[in-house]
This record gives C-alpha cells, structure tokens and sequence, in this order.
C-alpha cells in the first residue's frame, strides 16, 4: 500500500525559506505570488493489508520522525 | 570526573571538545552512535557537526540513533548531559530539552563570536560565572533561532532555565544583539531539572588565550566543583 505525507510548517512559525523563495519569484516577475511556504513531501510503501492499519502506522511514524509536531503539521493521504 | 563524547556520522567537534574536556582532567571516550552500551560516565556530551549531513531536520536522524536510549537513560538518571550546537539540535529532536532550532532568520551560516549574558549562574553548567556576566564564545551555525510557543517561553523564563542570552557586550538583550532571530535572545537552556544543557555557541573553541579567547572555560569549571 502506498501513502503520500505532506509535513507542513505551523501557521504560527516564521519560513525564512519560504519567504527567500517568494521574493526570488518576484524577481523573475511573479508578482502576483504571495505567502510562499515551504514544506516536505514523501511517498513511503508500507506491507500491510489493512489500510486503516496502514494509516495509522504512518501516522506514527509522522509523529516519531517524519514531523516534529513543535513546529510542523502532516497530513497523510493513501495514493496506492 | 569521566565523560563520553557521542560521535554521529558528521560530527565535526567531537576531538575539539575532547581537548577541551581533557584541558579539565576530566577523562574522556569517544562513543560511536552504533554502540549500544555507555561507559559509565558523570557526563555525557553531544559534540558539535553535521550529524548524518543535516537530513530531514537537524539533529533528527542521531536522536534517533541506537546510542540515544543509554544517553536518554544516563539523563533521565541524573547524570549530566551537554550538546553543543548540533548536539543542542539532537537534544530538542529527543524532547530531553524543549522548543526547536530553526533556520537562522537571515538565512545565513553565522560564524563569530558573539557577546552572551549568563542569565542563571546558578546551574551545574554555570555557577563558576558571575550573575549577569558578559562572555564573548564563537557561534559556528545555519540552525540556531529557537523557537517555542509563548506558553515554553513563560515556562522556561519561571523556572529560571535561560542560562544563556545573546546580548551585546554590555549585557543589553535586544534585537541588534540577536544574530540568528532566537526567541528571547536564547542561546543557551537547561531541561527543568538542571542535569542537561543544549547550548549552540561552543564553549570548547573558547578555552585557550592562543585561540581567541577563554570564556568557555566557566562551563568545564562548573560541572568540575
């Protein structure tokens, strides 16, 4: 079974990077971009039958070391 | 005094603060992070570096790491703990100190020396400074900017475990002193405790007049008396 987690960075958290990113793109002219926020994509393959099993696994492996929940949020989604 | 320096794949510190210790008589071993079982140590220190190149966050990957469970062990026995900059970052990722380092609010790597106020000269790791004492230690970092929610602020400002501030030279926390955009001017905290400290500029390139300075020297002394 397949799974996408997407590791995003608290609403309340300054992105330096995000915003570095933001003024590159306006300087090649996009000016109508705004509020860049930078995060982590993943894609992890996991040997379990059950998908709600499955979910919850990532979940915790979301929790234990794909996010660190002080300053990020995850989402998971199933893709396969 | 006996202690074990933790080395990670990427450490780049750990002979430095090996020196050091050893300036102090304290008897160092290196630990590789593979080991599974820690001498039997006072203090235990998390060297400085680029463990495991920095992937996913800093510090992520070693807290992770199969010698992490003897150091949670030793620190939540009592003994001390030190990490020094990637050591500090690794010390957040393992929840044995709270907050997070984040990327330097001017998205540069910082390396000089910087003015620090000793806020609490009344830790293990401390009291050889005198209360608000200037220091002028060496930041060497891209991840320092501390972060915590207001409530950690509060939390760690009441229970007195600031024991570092990033200052100017005469002890003035303000935003020209901040290098790197850490909550509270943070450079340096103890766990609720007192036994571990996670501080990002480092005390050991800061022992020999030969080098620059010798301010560092107060934390090796502290845990010495």
């Amino acid at each position: 079974m397949k799974f996408e987690v997407f590791v995003t960075l608290k609403n309340e958290v300054l992105d330096p990077q995000g915003k570095a990113v933001e003024n590159a793109l306006k300087n090649i002219g996009f000016d109508q971009i705004h509020s860049v926020r930078q995060g982590k994509y993943f894609t992890l393959d996991i040997d379990e039958k059950d998908e709600s099993k499955a979910k919850a696994s990532i979940e915790k492996s979301c929790e234990k070391l794909l996010a660190n929940l002080t300053i990020e949020n995850f989402k998971v989604k199933k893709i396969g | 005094m006996k202690a074990s320096v933790i080395v990670f794949p990427g450490s780049n510190c750990d002979r430095d603060i090996k020196v050091a210790l050893e300036k102090f008589q304290i008897q160092t071993t290196m630990v590789w992070h593979q080991e599974s079982t820690l001498p039997k140590v006072d203090l235990v220190v998390l060297p400085g570096g680029f463990s495991y190149g920095d992937y996913l966050r800093c510090g992520s990957m070693a807290s992770k790491s199969k010698i992490m469970k003897e150091v949670i062990k030793h620190a939540n026995d009592g003994g001390y703990l030190i990490g020094i900059c990637n050591g500090f970052q690794i010390l957040t990722e393992t929840q044995l100190l709270p907050g997070v380092l984040l990327r330097n609010k001017n998205l540069k790597f910082i390396c000089r020396y910087v003015d620090l106020l000793v806020k609490n000269n009344k830790s293990a790791f401390t009291k050889k400074y005198k209360s608000n004492e200037v220091i002028k230690i060496p930041i060497a970092h891209n991840e320092g900017n501390y972060y915590g929610d207001k409530k950690l602020l509060d939390e760690l400002n009441s229970n007195d475990q600031i024991v570092f501030q990033y200052s100017d030279s005469k002890g003035n926390i303000n935003d020209e002193s901040n290098p790197n955009g850490a909550a509270l001017n943070i450079a340096g905290i103890v766990n609720k405790k007192g036994n571990v400290l996670g501080m990002m500029p480092h005390p050991e390139r800061c022992i020999e007049s030969l080098l620059g300075g010798t301010d560092g020297s107060g934390v090796f002394q502290s845990i010495l008396q």
